[in-house]
């Protein structure tokens, strides 16, 4: 059945509010009424697992998994890496990691996306990893570009790198954004602000980690994820009734 | 003063964003080439054993618009009611699935197999159902709901006992639209507001 034990309640105040005006598409997306608690049950907490099978050898270096040829993708060279914890600081092992992007411009490969930088012919901007038996991931890429939105008339995200992680539960899934050390927009940023707490926003912020950066190649920066942990008593997981 | 407890807080959720298919489901964003193909294409595979389906439907915002830009993921046991990895559980059923609204529709469609009905830890019986996870624009944490039956027995199920408002049950249940095909609709606001999960 479960792998670790029963979810623990999610701390919902350590999360956005569905409903915050100043983004504006929230005001129509978020549910008015209260959502329906109830402790997790085995269709929460077991989850999919995706095997080193699914994983190819470039899935996690953005700057050649779309490249053609001799080019590689345009822009800072950086490499983001971190750790997958729960909240009882356990790592979380072989789990899927996936990430997206805007390229150095500001620029999204979407056919939606028409903002007028350029597309690079180099430059996907998907990867994913698997976690290692530690929980650690690590992506090679380029540093996105801030990019304008239409939502008040002068909005701009902050560079930013789009995160979902599976964990081992469907309870679990979680999807978030990293930002970078220093950027001045995460101040302005609407989506930013949805999280009220000020220590959790500080924890989408990856500092520039000058000891895992490579002189002459890269910047690294660092990004560690908790998600949610998993109660174990002498109570519970017991097989009466099962 | 007392001892510290030392505990980890949960990453705090953003919005997946209108551009969530570039990571999730490349091809949906007209890229090719990086994966082979995209992750969850199908809850099943070939062989699985049971009554496969289809669930239609639509996500509609609180103005009644139907949404083009939302992504699901959908989690469920197997026919006899194991979830993938539990002993017996059909090989057949990876359980998974991952589909977006269509971008001129807003229509999703799922093809599945039925599931079966699920245990709680406690023994109870859950009705058939299938977990889903909604993320979008304008959504700052993913959403979690059901899908169950309108020809499945659902009156002991313990999740649907919970809801107050009675009339809010069928906001959780799919109608039956032809044979082994179903409509569930989504509503994130207003009238009908679907009944979405604190779990």
């Amino acid at each position: 059945m479960s792998d670790n034990g029963v979810l623990m309640p999610r701390r919902r105040e350590a999360h956005p509010d569905a409903y915050y005006p100043d983004y504006k598409t929230s005001v129509t997306r978020a549910p008015s009424l209260p959502l329906l608690s109830m402790e997790a049950t085995p269709s929460e907490e077991t989850g999919p697992r995706f095997g080193h099978g699914l994983i190819g050898a470039l899935d996690n270096d953005l700057i050649r998994n779309y490249a053609t040829g001799e080019g590689l993708a345009i822009g800072e060279r950086i490499r983001v890496h971190g750790r997958v914890l729960d909240e009882t600081g356990r790592a979380v092992p072989e789990t899927l990691v996936e990430i997206w992007q805007a390229n150095a411009g500001g620029r999204y490969r979407h056919v939606k996306d028409s903002y007028f930088a350029p597309l690079d012919p180099n430059f996907g901007g998907c990867g994913r990893t698997l976690t290692d038996a530690e929980g650690r991931f690590e992506f090679m890429t380029i540093r996105p570009g801030a990019y304008p939105w239409p939502n008040r008339a002068n909005d701009w995200r902050p560079m930013h790198i789009h995160f979902s992680i599976f964990g081992h539960a469907f309870g679990q899934r979680l999807i978030s954004q990293m930002y970078f050390e220093g950027d001045p927009l995460i101040e302005r940023c609407p989506i930013a602000a949805t999280i009220r707490d000020r220590s959790q926003l500080d924890r989408l912020v990856a500092p520039l980690d000058m000891q895992n950066s490579r002189g002459m190649d890269y910047l690294a920066y660092r990004f560690d994820i908790v998600l949610r942990g998993r109660r174990q008593t002498m109570f519970e997981n017991k097989p009466e009734g099962m | 003063m007392v001892q510290l407890l030392n505990q980890l807080v949960e990453t705090p959720s953003q919005t997946a964003g209108p551009y969530v298919h570039i990571g999730c489901i490349p091809t949906f964003a007209g890229i090719e080439g990086v994966y082979p193909e995209d992750l969850g294409l199908s809850p099943i595979s070939d062989g699985a054993r049971g009554e496969i389906i289809t669930v239609t439907g639509s996500i509609y915002d609180g103005t009644g618009w139907a949404m083009r830009d939302a992504m699901f993921e959908s989690w469920q046991a197997d026919a006899a009611g194991r979830y993938p990895g539990q002993e017996g559980a059909d090989p057949a059923v990876s359980g998974f699935c991952r589909f977006a609204t269509d971008k001129d529709s807003g229509e999703f469609t799922l093809r599945t197999v039925k599931p079966g009905v699920v245990h709680e830890c406690s023994g109870r019986e859950m009705a058939p159902h299938i977990s889903l996870w909604i993320v979008a624009r304008g959504i700052n944490i993913g959403l979690h709901t059901r899908i169950y039956f309108e020809d499945e027995d659902n009156a002991s199920d313990p999740l649907l006992a919970r809801i107050e408002q009675r009339h809010r049950v069928q906001t959780l249940i799919a109608t039956k639209i032809g044979d082994a095909a179903y409509r569930f609709d989504v509503r994130l606001q207003g009238e009908g507001e679907t009944v979405f999960l604190d779990i």
